[in-house]
């Protein structure tokens, strides 16, 4: 498919249960697509039918959405493609009902120009899978040193900025990119462990790597990191987002920084809340991520940032690798896990379990991405693009990693028996993936 | 000696002057900075400088109100254009001048600033020109000696007789200082030109406004009675005079800004975001100029618009001004000095 293909016609999605989180509406009823947009929906849509002729599309009851807008994925091209592409990576995201993803800027060559800001907005028109939006580097190369062309960079079309897996260690490297990125009201992305503390760690540090004899990274690392760019914000202003928190620590100084009026969100992935160290098991590298699964009462925290809303965010922190990097000692083999597939299933676990309910739980993985990098997505909106996901949040599988689309099939979740998966996924107003 | 030292009111009665600036005083032994002058001062001053001007511009230019008067500059800190300057001033006042570049003599052989102020203070000069790259160090220097001390630029504090020059090229130019909108724009941080002008312009009524990337702000600038921004569009717009700082390539590596390329297309004055200032807005820089950086090469040679020039021709006629003002300050030169 690509944007060259005639405007869908009109469609009717009837017999839905409409939920848009940003307008806090959950009732039944149906919408409708024209073309790339919403025109219309609401309770009373069509509610004396739909009119002849018009393709009409039967939810069955099911949940009706804005598709889900996946702010943590690595997507590994340009330069890394026998791990994962923009057309793999499209179509996994498609099967998970995400239909805007925002990339790591850690491809080779580095997104820290605006060459190659272009190069991926391109290509990822091109395939018309689900929408790709660049981060920009805060350093150029990744290298936590020089700044990057931040200003030339988002004018480009790089969203936020972020050194990806690596966080921007100096702390008058960081100062100065919060401020200078507060001249263009950018958002700061940053990776919250201390490189120096977590040195050559490959787990969370405790009796279980002790057991092991692997290297700890202790969770300070994380708080001590989040703590300080805290500080670095109260003296620069800005806007801070701490990515993928996994700590009671962490997550307790990013609520408290809240409460005084600072610009600082964050977001935690679906590992930290329902795995935690014990799923490292017998050195399963798959349960190798960055930063590692915790101790269970870091995962209880995670799940209550969730509740109480200091976690505004969830998103799939989407890292394939091939084989090769993970069929290896422990100790040598690569962080992480892949998650486009499984963020919509793992998530709907904090509703069954009555921490969040849909409409909370929802937003995290829809409006509340998009306005924190200010996306045209996560809403619906008559007028506004028909991006949609359709799905039953009971449906039952059992995950297999051989049923996954993405090219690399590293998930932690492997047999993991889980419920809700998307039916069909809608881009601009274009089906691009059904069960 | 320290009666000399303290600071006192001289009526400025000399036979350069006329009779309006009889009834009017100087109160300052020296000129350390622009903060705490008054608007009577500093139009003193500047009134002063007019006479110069027009004197400068005559084929003879030389007078002798300080003959017998011996000035030194002492610049620890790499100058052209202020040396030069204050170099012209004093010898056209008919002064006798010494030009002291102390970064490249006795500093280096670890002499320290309070020596050479003694050793210097024991020649006997009645005035000293003073540059030095540390915040403080002219003030701390003036405490220490018995002649009048000019501030010829400390660190990043101020420069009094560059925002002094600015604003009489302003007042020429414009008739007035009060309500007119002064932009700032550029390396707000590390510039005591910068803050030089903002006391001034505040002074006399003027409104400031300092554009520049965030690093390039320094901390709890508006309490100085800046307006802040961000954006040269927006902040430029309806001003009347635009003020570019000279960009030291060397705050790149520190972070300040990513890439030339970048700062220029955000905060080098180009003729598409000068548009949004007033159209009969003056371009001023107090040099050396980096075209290209801070500022667009047309831009910079735009005869209509851009006084760059002007303001190094006020330079001289201020300064001359200054050096009068302070000398009438000292003991009359025929009580004899011992």
């Amino acid at each position: 498919m690509s944007v060259t293909d005639t405007p869908p016609p009109p469609t009717a999605y009837v017999n839905a249960r409409l939920i848009d989180p940003a307008s806090g509406l959950d009732a039944s009823g149906a919408l409708l697509a024209e073309g790339e947009t919403i025109v219309d929906f609401g309770p009373g849509l069509f509610a004396a039918g739909v009119p002849d002729g018009m393709r009409s599309v039967d939810c069955g009851g099911h949940v009706l959405c804005p598709g889900l807008v996946d702010m943590r994925v690595q997507v590994r091209e340009p330069g890394e493609e026998h791990k994962g592409t923009l057309a793999s990576a499209g179509q996994a995201a498609a099967a998970g009902g995400v239909t805007t993803m925002v990339c790591l800027p850690n491809t080779v060559p580095v997104i820290d120009d605006i060459s190659v800001v272009e190069f991926v907005a391109r290509r990822a028109r091109l395939l018309g899978l689900a929408k790709v939006y660049p981060y920009g580097a805060v350093t150029k190369g990744l290298e936590g040193s020089e700044l990057a062309e931040m200003g030339l960079l988002a004018q480009f079309g790089a969203v936020a900025f972020t050194d990806g897996v690596k966080s921007i260690a100096d702390s008058a490297t960081m100062r100065r990119a919060l401020q200078y990125a507060a001249t263009f009201d950018l958002l700061i992305v940053q990776h919250p462990e201390d490189p120096g503390l977590a040195g050559e760690g490959v787990v969370n540090a405790s009796p279980m790597a002790t057991r092991l004899g692997l290297v700890g990274i202790p969770p300070q690392a994380e708080v001590i990191f989040v703590e300080r760019d805290i500080r670095l914000l109260e003296l620069t202003g800005g806007r801070l987002h701490i990515a993928h928190v996994t700590t009671a620590d962490a997550i307790d100084a990013i609520r408290a920084a809240k409460a005084r009026g600072l610009r600082v969100t964050c977001d935690t992935a679906p590992f930290y809340f329902a795995l935690n160290e014990l799923a490292v098991g017998d050195y399963r590298t798959f349960a190798k991520l960055s930063p590692p699964l915790r101790g269970e009462s870091d995962r209880q925290a995670v799940i209550a940032g969730l509740a109480d809303g200091t976690i505004d965010v969830i998103a799939s922190d989407h890292a394939p690798e091939d084989e090769e990097s993970k069929r290896l000692p422990f100790g040598q083999a690569a962080f992480g896990g892949v998650g486009l597939e499984t963020l919509l299933p793992i998530s709907l676990e904090l509703e069954r379990n009555g921490q969040l309910s849909m409409i909370d739980l929802l937003r995290k993985l829809t409006s509340a991405p998009a306005d924190l990098l200010g996306l045209p997505a996560g809403r619906l909106e008559r007028g506004g693009p028909a991006d949609l996901l359709l799905f039953d949040p009971e449906r039952p599988w059992r995950i297999d990693r051989e049923d996954l689309l993405s090219k690399s099939k590293n998930t932690p979740f492997d047999s993991y028996l889980t419920q809700g998966r998307a039916l069909r996924t809608v881009i601009d107003g274009r089906t691009v993936f059904q069960r | 000696m320290h009666d000399r030292c303290r600071a006192r009111t001289v009526a400025v009665c000399s036979p350069a002057m006329n009779e309006s600036d009889a009834t009017r005083v100087f109160t300052h032994r020296h000129l350390l900075g622009i903060e705490g002058l008054t608007p009577p001062e500093i139009s003193l001053i500047l009134d002063r400088s007019e006479v110069y001007v027009a004197q400068n511009r005559q084929a003879n230019k030389k007078r002798q109100l300080l003959g017998g008067r011996t000035i030194i500059n002492l610049f620890f800190e790499e100058s052209t254009r202020t040396r030069t300057s204050f170099d012209a001033a004093a010898q056209r006042l008919g002064a006798d001048v010494i030009t002291m570049n102390v970064a490249t003599s006795s500093v280096k052989k670890g002499e320290t600033l309070i020596d050479t102020a003694m050793t210097l203070n024991a020649m006997h000069p009645d005035v000293l020109v003073v540059r030095h790259n540390q915040s403080g160090a002219v003030k701390l220097l003036s405490e220490k000696v018995h002649s009048a001390v000019i501030n010829a630029g400390d660190g990043a504090h101020e420069h009094p007789t560059q925002a002094l020059l600015d604003a009489l090229t302003i007042r020429r130019r414009k008739g007035h200082l009060d309500n007119l909108i002064v932009a700032i724009c550029g390396d707000i941080t590390h510039s005591r030109v910068a803050r030089s002008n903002i006391h001034l312009l505040n002074t006399m009524g003027a409104r400031v406004r300092l554009i520049a990337p965030r690093t390039l702000i320094p901390r709890g600038a508006e309490m100085l009675g800046a307006e802040i921004h961000h954006d040269m569009r927006r902040g430029l717009r309806d001003c009347d005079i635009v003020m570019m700082l000279r960009l030291q390539k060397e705050r790149m590596q520190a972070n300040y800004f990513p890439s030339i390329r970048e700062y220029f297309h955000f905060f080098g004055l180009d003729y598409e975001k000068l548009s949004a200032a007033k159209p009969d807005a003056l371009i001023m820089h107090p040099g050396p100029m980096n075209r290209g950086v801070e500022i667009d090469a047309e831009v910079a040679d735009d005869i209509g618009r851009s006084v760059i020039r002007e303001q190094v021709e006020m330079g001289v006629a201020v300064r001359m001004a200054v050096l009068e003002i302070l000398s009438a300050n000292l003991p009359p030169i025929r009580e004899g000095r011992a």
